[in-house]
C-alpha cells in the first residue's frame, strides 16, 4: 500500500500513460536538441543565447524538464518496487525503499527548479 | 503482503543460472541506460547553465567538452541516451500492437542493438573526431 501512495498516479495504468506521454515529448525535445546542434553550421553563444531566449523554446524546455521529472520518477519507482523488496534483502527493504523513493524525487525536483531557475535567468 | 501468487523478481544468484534470452538483455540494459541518464541529466543542466551565462562561460564550456575527459563524458552520456531513445522508441511502436509476437519481439531487440550501436559509434566519431 505504501508503494500506492508513492508512485506518481497512485494508479498503475496512469502511471503507464503518463510514461508514455512524456516519452514523446521528449523524444520530440532530444530530436529538435540533436538536430539543432548537427546542423548548425556554427553554434556561437549568441545563437545559443537567442535559441533558449525564445519563447516556444523555454516553453519547450521547461515542458521537457516536467516530463523528464514525471518520466524519470515513474522509471526510478519501477526499478525500487522491483528490486528493493523484502524478499530480496530482508524487513529493512522497507525502509530503504523509501529513503531511495526520497533521493529520487528530491534529485528530480532539483533538476527541475534548476532549470527553470537556469531558462529564467536568461537576460 | 508477499503471500499471494504473483510474479516476484529472484534473487541476484539465480540470475546466474537463469537463460539470458537476447530480448531480455536488451531490455535491462534499457533500464540501466534509464538510470544512468539519472545523472547525465545533471552534467546536461550543469553544462546548459554554462552555456547560457556568458560568453566566457560558454567558450569555458567547449574547452571542457574538448578535454579527453570531457570528450568520454559526452560520448558516454550521448550513447546512455542514444540507446534508451530507441528501445524506447521500439516500445511506442509495440504500443500500437507492432512486435508482440515472440518472433518479432527478437526481431525488435536485435534491431534495437543494431540501430543504437550505429548511433553510438557515430557519436564516438562525431566526439573524438581531431
Amino acid at each position: 500500500m505504501v508503494s500506492q501512495i508513492i508512485s506518481f498516479s497512485r494508479n498503475g495504468v496512469a502511471d503507464w500513460l503518463v510514461q508514455r506521454v512524456t516519452a514523446w515529448i521528449l523524444t520530440f525535445y532530444t530530436l529538435f536538441l540533436v538536430g539543432y546542434v548537427l546542423l548548425a553550421p556554427e553554434i556561437t553563444y549568441d545563437g545559443w543565447h537567442a535559441l533558449f531566449a525564445s519563447t516556444w523554446m523555454q516553453v519547450f524546455s521547461i515542458l521537457a524538464l516536467i516530463s523528464t521529472c514525471a518520466h524519470g520518477w515513474i522509471g526510478m519507482w519501477t526499478v525500487g518496487t522491483d528490486y528493493i523488496r523484502v524478499h530480496l534483502m530482508g524487513e529493512k527493504a522497507e525502509a530503504l525503499r523509501f529513503i531511495y523513493q526520497i533521493v529520487c524525487i528530491l534529485t528530480l525536483v532539483i533538476y527541475l527548479i534548476w532549470g527553470i531557475q537556469i531558462l529564467w535567468g536568461i537576460k | 503482503m508477499e503471500k499471494d501468487n504473483r510474479p516476484i523478481n529472484v534473487g541476484i544468484f539465480d540470475l546466474l543460472i537463469f537463460k539470458w534470452p537476447f530480448a531480455a538483455i536488451v531490455s535491462i540494459t534499457h533500464r540501466i541506460a534509464g538510470v544512468a541518464l539519472m545523472v547525465v541529466i545533471g552534467f546536461g543542466l550543469y553544462a546548459l547553465e554554462l552555456s547560457l551565462s556568458s560568453e566566457a562561460e560558454f567558450n569555458e564550456l567547449k574547452m571542457m567538452m574538448a578535454s579527453p575527459l570531457g570528450k568520454i563524458v559526452t560520448w558516454g552520456s550521448l550513447s546512455a541516451l542514444a540507446y534508451h531513445f530507441v528501445a524506447g522508441v521500439k516500445h511506442m511502436i509495440v504500443d500500437f500492437g507492432v512486435g508482440e509476437t515472440l518472433e518479432s519481439g527478437l526481431f525488435a531487440a536485435r534491431a534495437v542493438v543494431l540501430v543504437s550501436t550505429i548511433l553510438i559509434v557515430l557519436a564516438g566519431i562525431w566526439v573524438f573526431q581531431p
